[in-house]
C-alpha cells in the first residue's frame, strides 16, 4: 500500500505540474499595457511553487517508499531540524522577498499611480443588474448624480437632473464600455446598492464596487477586441446575469461611436 | 524532557458524580467524552447534509439544462420539477459554505476531538468547566438547527455566501428573495455558534493550564493538545470579534440601524432609510475573524497528524520545539493578514502591500512544518494502518493547497484570479480536504480509544485510496478554470460566457460523485465497526500518550481513580524499552536507550 501510494503522490503531481506547465488552460490573451508585467509575475510565481509543488510530492512518495516494510533501524534526519529550519527559511524567504518586491512595482503602477493626464474619464455605476458607463461628453463635465432621482424605467440610471443640471444634459450613458485603444481610461466605479465587481479577463482587471465608495481605477487597452465584464461579487438573485460589453476600438472608430452615441 | 514534577499543580478532584439517568448519561451529559462525542455526531450530520448540497449545485453545473433527480421531491417550493434557479443555486452555496466552515471544520477537528482526547491527554477527569462544556455543544446544536430552520422559511435560506457580505445581508428583503427571514436566521445561528465556540475555546485553555497531572509540564503536552491549546487562543479572539459583528449586522437588519449600510442607496428603485455606515467595516470584521478561522480548521489537523504520525514512524517526531514555535508564530500571524481577502475592495491600495507581506511570511512556519514531517517520515519504519494513510495524504494536500496560496497572496496576480474558480480550489485543498484528512486519521487513529473496538483496516484503506485520488480529479481542475477566468458563483454557464469550461465543469462533477460515493465506504465502516468490530486493546497503536495508558474506551473518569503521574514526554519512539519501540508518558523513570540518536545508516 505504501508504495502504491508513493507511485500514486508521484503520478498526480507530475500529471499536475505538466498540466500547468502545458497550459492547456491558461489566461485568455492578454490586452493590457499592464498585463505583461502581471502576466510575467504569474509566470515566476507558477514556476517557484511548481518546482516545491513537485519537490515536495516526490521526496513524500520518495520517503514512503523507503520506509514502507523497512526492518533496518530507524535513521534520523541528518542534522536535526535547524537544516531544514534553515532551508525553508531560506528558500521561501527569498522568494517571498522577491515576490513582494516585483508584485508591489505591479501593483503600484496599476493602483498606486494616478491615471495619466490623458486619460480619457469614464464614470460607472453598478446596480441589481447591470453596469452603466457614462462620458462626459462634449462640455467635458459629469453631471451631478442624485440618488433619489435613479430611475431604472425613465432610463435615468445614474440619476441625473438635466432640468437644473446643465453639465448633465449633454452625459452620454452606455451600457457596454467602449474605449480606444493605446489610450489610458479612468474608471471612476461606484455602486447604487450593494457590492458589485467588475472582471475583464483579458485586461487582467478586477475591481469591487463598494456602495458608498468612489474607486478610481486606470487601464489602458492595447489591441483592438470585444468582449464581456462579469461581475464577480454576489450581488443578489440576478448575479449570473450581470454582463456587459467590453470594446476596444481604433481612435478614429472610437470618436465616430461617441459622436452617434451624443446624437442619440 | 527532563523537567521537574514537584512544582506542578496537582490533578483536580473530579467535578461531578457518574451520571445515572439517561438523559444525562447521553443527552444533557456532563462527560467530556460523551460532548466530543456528541460534537463529532454533529460534524457527521453536518457533513452529510453539506456534502448533499454541493452535488446538486455540482450536477446543475454540468447539466444545466437537466433537471436534478430526486430534488423536485426534496424540495417542492424551491425547485419545482427538480430545477435549480439561480437563486435556488445561490442558496445551496450559501448553505454548503456556512455549513461546511462553521458546522464541520469547526466542530470535528477542533471541538470533536478536543473534547474527547484533550482531557485524557492531559491526565485530567474532566473539562474544567464541565456545565459550561455541555452548554457550548448544545448551544451549537441550537445554532445548527437555527441555520437548517432557515430551509423552512418562506423566502427560504440566504443567498449571499458564507461571508454574507453587507449591503447585500443588510438591507433585508429589499435586495430580493432569499435575504428575508432566512438571512436573519443565518446571523442568529452564527451569533449562537460563536458563543458556543467561545465556551469551548475558555474550557480548552482552562483545562490545559490548570488540570494537567503531576509531571506533564508543557514541554511534556502531546501535540495534539499544543494544537487545540493554540486554536482555542485563536479561537478566542476570532470569535470575540464575529459575535459582535452578527449582533449589528442583526440590528441593521431588524432594528433600523446602520453599521454597514452607507446613505443613498437605491435599492429596488427604492432609496433607503440609512446613513453613515460602511460595508467595508463587515468585511474587516468578519476577515479579521474569517483568516485566522482558517487556521480553527487547519491547527488542530497539524496537531493530529503530528500526534499520529511518531506513532506510525516509530520514530520521534523531528523538531517538536520548532513545531509548536511554528504553529505559535502562525497563531499570531493569522491576525495580521485579513485583509488579504480585500484586496479588490476599495481599501486603500496601499494597505494591499502591507497585507500581502505577512501573508506571504506565514508560508515560512508552514513550510517548516511541512519539512518536519517530511524529515519525520524520512527513514521510518512506516505502519501503514489507515489513519497512517489519511497522514501522509494530509500532507500532501495541505502542500497542493498551501503552495496556491502563494498566488493569492499577492494583490497583482489576485486582481486577476480573487473571483474565479481558483480560490475555490485552493480553500477546498488547504481548508477542507485537508482537515477533513486530519478528521479522518483522528476518526481511524482514536476510534478504538472511544467506542473499544478496532475499525475495518480493509475498508479503511479502499476508503483513503478512493478519497485520495477523488479529491485530486475534484479540486485540481478548479485552478485550471480559474486561470483560464472561469468565475465562481454562477450557477451555470449555459449559453455563451465560459461555455468552453463545461467538459472540465463535468469531470469535476463526475469526480465530486465519485468522492462522494467513496465516503460510503467510510459511513458503513463506522457503524459496522461500532457495531461489529474488534474488540480493541488498551494500546493498538504502541502510542505513548496519556490516553493509550487506560482502558479503551475509558471509564467515567478516565483513569479508573487513578491519577496519572507523568515522567516522560510524548515524543518517546525510537528507543529500546521494556515495552519495546516505545516509553510511554506514565512509564516510570528509566533508562530507555536511543536506538538511532545519530544517523544511522540503513542495512
Amino acid at each position: 500500500m505504501g508504495k502504491s501510494f508513493a507511485i500514486a503522490v508521484s503520478v498526480i503531481a507530475l500529471l499536475s505540474a505538466g498540466v500547468f506547465a502545458a497550459r492547456i488552460w491558461w489566461l485568455p490573451p492578454d490586452i493590457s499595457a499592464l498585463g505583461l508585467r502581471i502576466d510575467g509575475q504569474l509566470a515566476e510565481t507558477m514556476v517557484f511553487t511548481g518546482v516545491l509543488f513537485v519537490a515536495a510530492q516526490l521526496a513524500l512518495a520518495a520517503f514512503v517508499w523507503q520506509s514502507t516494510g523497512r526492518t533496518a533501524t530507524i535513521r534520523l534526519f541528518p542534522g536535526g531540524p535547524m537544516p531544514l529550519v534553515g532551508a525553508a527559511t531560506a528558500i521561501v524567504g527569498l522568494e517571498v522577498l522577491a515576490l513582494v518586491f516585483i508584485g508591489t512595482r505591479v501593483w503600484s503602477q496599476a493602483f498606486l499611480t494616478p491615471a495619466p493626464a490623458n486619460a480619457i474619464h469614464i464614470d460607472v455605476q453598478a446596480g441589481q443588474f447591470a453596469f452603466y458607463f457614462r462620458y462626459a461628453g462634449p462640455d467635458g463635465k459629469f453631471g451631478v448624480p442624485h440618488p433619489e432621482l435613479i430611475n431604472e424605467g425613465e432610463s435615468n440610471f445614474f440619476g441625473l437632473d438635466p432640468k437644473n443640471d446643465t453639465a448633465a444634459r449633454d452625459d452620454i450613458v452606455s451600457a457596454s464600455l467602449v474605449v480606444p485603444v493605446d489610450q489610458p481610461v479612468l474608471l471612476t466605479m461606484h455602486s447604487k446598492d450593494v457590492g458589485h465587481s467588475l472582471f475583464i479577463p483579458q485586461l487582467r482587471l478586477q475591481q469591487d464596487f463598494v456602495p458608498g465608495l468612489i474607486i478610481p481605477v486606470h487601464f489602458t487597452a492595447t489591441g483592438i477586441t470585444k468582449t464581456e465584464i462579469v461581475c464577480t461579487q454576489l450581488c443578489g438573485l440576478g448575479h449570473y446575469n450581470m454582463r456587459a460589453y467590453f470594446e476596444v476600438l481604433s481612435k478614429d472608430d472610437f470618436a465616430k461611436w461617441l459622436t452617434d452615441q451624443a446624437g442619440q | 524532557m527532563s523537567a521537574s514534577i514537584t512544582e506542578l499543580p496537582p490533578t483536580a478532584p473530579h467535578h461531578h458524580v457518574p451520571p445515572e439517568s439517561f438523559l444525562r448519561k447521553y443527552v444533557f451529559s456532563l462527560d467530556h467524552k460523551v460532548i466530543g462525542k456528541q460534537y463529532l455526531g454533529l460534524g457527521l450530520i453536518a457533513v452529510c447534509t453539506g456534502m448533499f448540497l454541493s452535488w446538486i449545485m455540482r450536477y446543475h453545473l454540468a447539466f444545466p439544462d437537466k433537471a436534478v433527480p430526486l430534488i423536485g421531491w426534496i424540495a417542492p417550493t424551491f425547485a419545482a420539477g427538480g430545477v435549480i434557479t439561480p437563486e435556488f443555486y445561490l442558496q445551496l452555496m450559501t448553505m454548503h459554505g456556512t455549513i461546511m466552515v462553521f458546522f464541520v471544520l469547526t466542530t470535528a477537528p477542533f471541538a470533536g476531538f478536543g473534547n474527547f482526547v484533550l482531557p485524557i491527554q492531559v491526565g485530567a477527569e474532566d473539562m474544567a468547566f464541565p456545565r459550561f462544556n455541555m452548554m457550548s455543544f448544545w448551544v451549537t446544536f441550537v445554532a445548527f438547527a437555527v441555520l437548517v430552520a432557515a430551509f423552512f422559511v418562506p423566502d427560504g435560506p440566504p443567498l449571499s455566501g458564507w461571508t454574507a457580505y453587507a449591503p447585500l445581508s443588510a438591507v433585508g428583503k429589499a435586495s430580493g428573495p432569499g435575504e428575508g427571514l432566512g438571512q436573519t436566521l443565518w446571523v442568529i445561528s452564527i451569533g449562537i455558534f460563536c458563543i458556543g465556540q467561545l465556551l469551548g475555546s475558555l474550557n480548552f485553555i482552562a483545562t490545559t493550564l490548570d488540570l494537567r497531572a503531576k509531571g506533564m509540564t508543557l514541554a511534556r503536552l502531546p501535540y495534539s493538545t499544543w494544537a487545540w491549546f493554540i486554536t482555542s487562543m485563536i479561537g478566542l479572539i476570532a470569535f470575540s470579534v464575529l459575535l459582535p459583528a452578527c449582533v449589528l449586522l442583526l440590528l441593521d437588519r431588524v432594528a433600523g440601524t446602520s453599521f454597514f449600510i452607507p446613505a443613498g442607496l437605491v435599492v429596488s428603485d427604492a432609496v433607503q432609510p440609512h446613513s453613515g455606515g460602511s460595508p467595508l467595516l463587515w468585511q474587516h470584521l468578519f476577515w479579521f475573524f474569517g483568516h485566522p478561522e482558517v487556521y480553527i480548521a487547519i491547527v488542530p489537523g497539524f496537531g493530529i497528524i503530528s500526534t499520529i504520525l511518531p506513532a506510525v514512524c516509530r520514530k520521534p517526531h523531528l523538531g517538536p520545539r520548532v513545531l509548536i514555535g511554528c504553529q505559535l508564530a502562525i497563531a499570531g500571524l493569522s491576525y495580521m493578514v485579513w485583509g488579504h481577502h480585500m484586496f479588490l475592495s476599495g481599501m486603500s491600495p496601499a494597505s494591499a502591500t502591507l497585507f500581502s507581506v505577512p501573508t506571504l511570511i506565514i508560508t515560512i512556519p508552514a513550510a517548516i512544518i511541512t519539512l518536519l514531517w517530511l524529515g519525520t517520515i524520512y527513514g521510518s519504519k512506516l505502519r501503514l494502518s489507515t489513519a497512517a494513510l489519511f497522514c501522509l495524504g494530509f500532507v500532501s494536500v495541505f502542500v497542493t493547497g498551501g503552495l496556491s496560496g502563494f498566488f493569492l497572496s499577492q494583490p497583482s496576480i489576485d486582481t486577476y484570479l480573487h473571483g474565479t474558480y481558483f480560490v475555490v480550489g485552493h480553500f477546498h485543498f488547504v481548508m477542507g480536504v485537508a482537515a477533513m484528512f486530519g478528521i479522518f486519521a483522528g476518526t481511524y487513529f482514536w476510534f478504538p480509544k472511544m467506542f473499544g473496538r478496532m475499525m475495518n483496516e480493509t475498508l479503511g484503506k479502499w476508503h483513503f485510496a478512493l478519497t485520495f485520488i477523488g479529491v485530486y480529479a475534484t479540486f485540481m481542475p478548479m485552478h485550471w478554470l480559474g486561470l483560464e477566468g472561469n468565475i465562481r458563483r454562477y450557477s451555470s454557464f449555459p449559453s455563451d460566457y465560459m461555455h468552453g469550461s463545461l467538459p472540465l465543469h463535468r469531470f469535476i462533477t463526475f469526480s465530486a460523485l465519485f468522492l462522494g460515493a467513496a465516503q460510503l465506504i467510510f459511513l458503513v465502516n463506522l457503524l459496522w465497526s461500532r457495531l461489529r468490530g474488534p474488540v480493541a486493546p488498551d494500546n493498538p497503536w504502541e502510542a505513548t500518550t496519556l490516553e493509550w495508558s487506560t482502558t479503551s474506551p475509558p471509564p467515567f473518569d478516565n483513569f479508573g481513580g487513578v491519577h496519572p503521574v507523568v515522567y516522560h514526554g510524548p515524543n518517546e519512539y525510537g528507543v529500546s524499552g521494556p515495552r519495546g519501540d516505545y516509553v510511554m508518558q506514565t512509564d516510570p523513570p528509566m533508562a530507555a536507550t536511543p536506538v538511532a540518536a545519530t544517523p544511522v545508516a540503513v542495512t
